[in-house]
């Protein structure tokens, strides 16, 4: 039990170390790929979507995560700092009413929540977030 | 079929034509990452709920892709225009193959 | 096409607001709760008790305040179903003897309780039905099954002020649990009162504690997304400090839970509540 536990730390604490020198999220190489898979290599623009997360997150198991996109036809989620960045894809349909939409997400630790909207007329828009995910107290 | 999997659903009874109404949906699923490991150092295998759709009679509102970073239960919140009465239909998609489905109907005034 | 677009952020402006309570004040589908009353006259080292809500933030409060947005509310729905679900040798579900589950309300306010000589808690009285009257075998005491129906049975009492006897024969039990609770056990040498009575409200790394409550139980946790139960939490808090667990269900824990439960007197019974 102890020793699993020990490991568990020493690996933490490694990701951690390697995060901090290089200056970026683990894994955020991965998700400008999948975001420039999406786009296609396509301009972003922004200031079009907003995205509503908070600044502290007291768990990082359940993080509610709202997105506003006023004329997109699909939003996709993006967590740059989890092993798998890819959250969550919303594609509206006819009878959506605004084009907004919440969930609860889980996010590995510190890191940026990043929404891409590809627009009705085809362009593409970006709004980001950064959420501190603390370290439980009892426990973790 | 996954164990104990079960949806809820909230929709208001009544609307007036082309209102803007708010959907909340939840369903209570584990939603395994595949990132986790088991106390021998084997991967858990992944099994989540990979889509989920709310259909008002036959016409699409939303459709959503999950991945495993969606958290346990998983929750959705938007919004939808009904142009008549009818019913709504929410489906959710397992990775073991199974769906759930559920109703709700909605009188429009 | 802009006439829609404005509804909609006003719409999500309004549901921003509604999260935005007052975080000193809950409210649960417009009903509000105590969180905050003077101590007990047996307290002497507290003057004001709190409910654990009180300590978490607003995103976690806000779970709590609508019982669409509460997690926890799916379990109390597989709830209903297992209270109306026959089982064991007399054919009997738990809805065949009680009709109506609101019949329960103010049940959760008096446990534990002493029936016959024994503290007994909500779990012992689910259990104790299920084997000598339905002749089905006990549920498992922090199982799922376990957890949904006193949920259930404990929603009924939401709103209703904690009030647990600690006189007559109740007071040798309560002892015995004010004895626990001031213990010091484990590796690191810990107490219940260390954390939850010298320090709420400080910071253990980057939570806050709390007075360790238990008014809110089964509680939904965000960290295991399920509800636990509050013998499963003594257990979690106990392997924190290093210290070998007693037995859920055991009379060390039964003993505590009355005792902490006399500490949350008129707080207002929040169950199924949402943790960190």
């Amino acid at each position: 039990m102890d020793l699993t536990r020990r490991k568990i730390l020493a690996i933490g604490s490694g990701t951690f170390a390697l995060a901090s020198l290089t200056g970026l999220p683990a894994f955020a190489n991965q998700t400008e790929e999948a975001i420039a898979a999406l786009t296609g290599g396509a301009e972003i623009g922004e200031g079009v979507i907003t995205i509503d997360a908070p600044e502290i997150a007291e768990n990082g198991n359940t993080v509610p995560i709202s997105v506003d996109a006023p004329g997109a036809a699909q939003v996709t989620l993006y967590a740059d700092g989890n092993p798998l960045p890819a959250v969550a894809t919303f594609t509206f349909g006819p009878l959506s009413a605004s084009r907004s939409a919440s969930t609860r997400i889980r996010l590995a630790g510190t890191q940026n929540v990043i929404a891409i909207a590809k627009m009705e007329d085809g362009t593409f828009q970006k709004a980001q977030a950064n959420v501190k995910v603390t370290i439980g107290g009892c426990g973790g | 079929m996954a164990t104990g999997v079960k949806p809820r659903v909230k929709v208001p009874k009544s609307a007036a034509a082309g209102d803007t109404i708010t959907i909340k949906t939840l369903i209570s699923h584990k939603m395994e990452s595949g990132q986790r490991k088991d106390d021998d150092g084997n991967v858990i295998p992944r099994s989540i709920i990979n889509r989920f759709t709310a259909d008002f009679n036959g016409q699409n509102v939303i459709d959503v892709t999950l991945e495993p970073a969606i958290s346990t239960n998983p929750y959705f919140q938007f919004e939808a225009v009904v142009p008549e009465s009818g019913e709504f239909t929410f489906t959710w998609y397992d990775d073991d193959g199974d769906v759930y489905e559920t109703t709700k109907k909605i009188s429009v005034s | 096409m802009r006439t829609t677009f404005s509804i909609a952020t006003a719409l999500i402006l309004a549901a921003g607001t509604g999260l935005a309570q007052d975080s000193n004040s809950l409210s649960i589908e417009g009903e509000p709760m105590v969180t905050e009353v003077a101590a007990p006259a047996h307290m002497e080292n507290v003057d004001t008790i709190y409910s654990g809500w009180r300590f978490r933030s607003q995103e976690t409060q806000a779970l709590e305040t609508d019982d669409f947005e509460n997690p926890a509310m799916v379990f109390v729905d597989k709830g209903i179903d297992l209270f109306d679900k026959v089982e064991g040798s007399e054919g009997k579900a738990c809805s065949s003897c009680h009709e109506d589950v609101a019949d329960f309300a103010g049940l959760r306010t008096t446990l534990p309780r002493v029936e016959d000589g024994e503290l007994v808690t909500m779990e012992n009285l689910v259990n104790e039905c299920r084997t000598e009257r339905m002749g089905a075998e006990p549920w498992k005491w922090s199982g799922g099954q376990m957890t949904a129906v006193t949920a259930l049975i404990g929603l009924q009492s939401r709103g209703m002020p904690v009030n647990v006897a600690i006189d007559g024969e109740a007071a040798p039990f309560w002892e015995k649990g004010k004895e626990l609770y001031y213990t010091k056990v484990g590796q690191l040498q810990m107490a219940c009162s260390n954390c939850h009575e010298d320090n709420y409200g400080v910071m253990i790394r980057a939570d806050h504690l709390s007075q360790g409550q238990i008014n809110g139980f089964p509680t939904y946790r965000l960290k295991n997304a399920k509800l636990n139960s509050a013998h499963g939490r003594f257990k979690g808090c106990m392997k924190n400090i290093r210290a070998t667990p007693y037995k859920e269900g055991g009379e060390e824990f039964l003993a505590l839970e009355l005792y902490l439960a006399s500490r949350g007197q008129g707080l207002s019974v929040e169950t199924p509540s949402v943790r960190n």
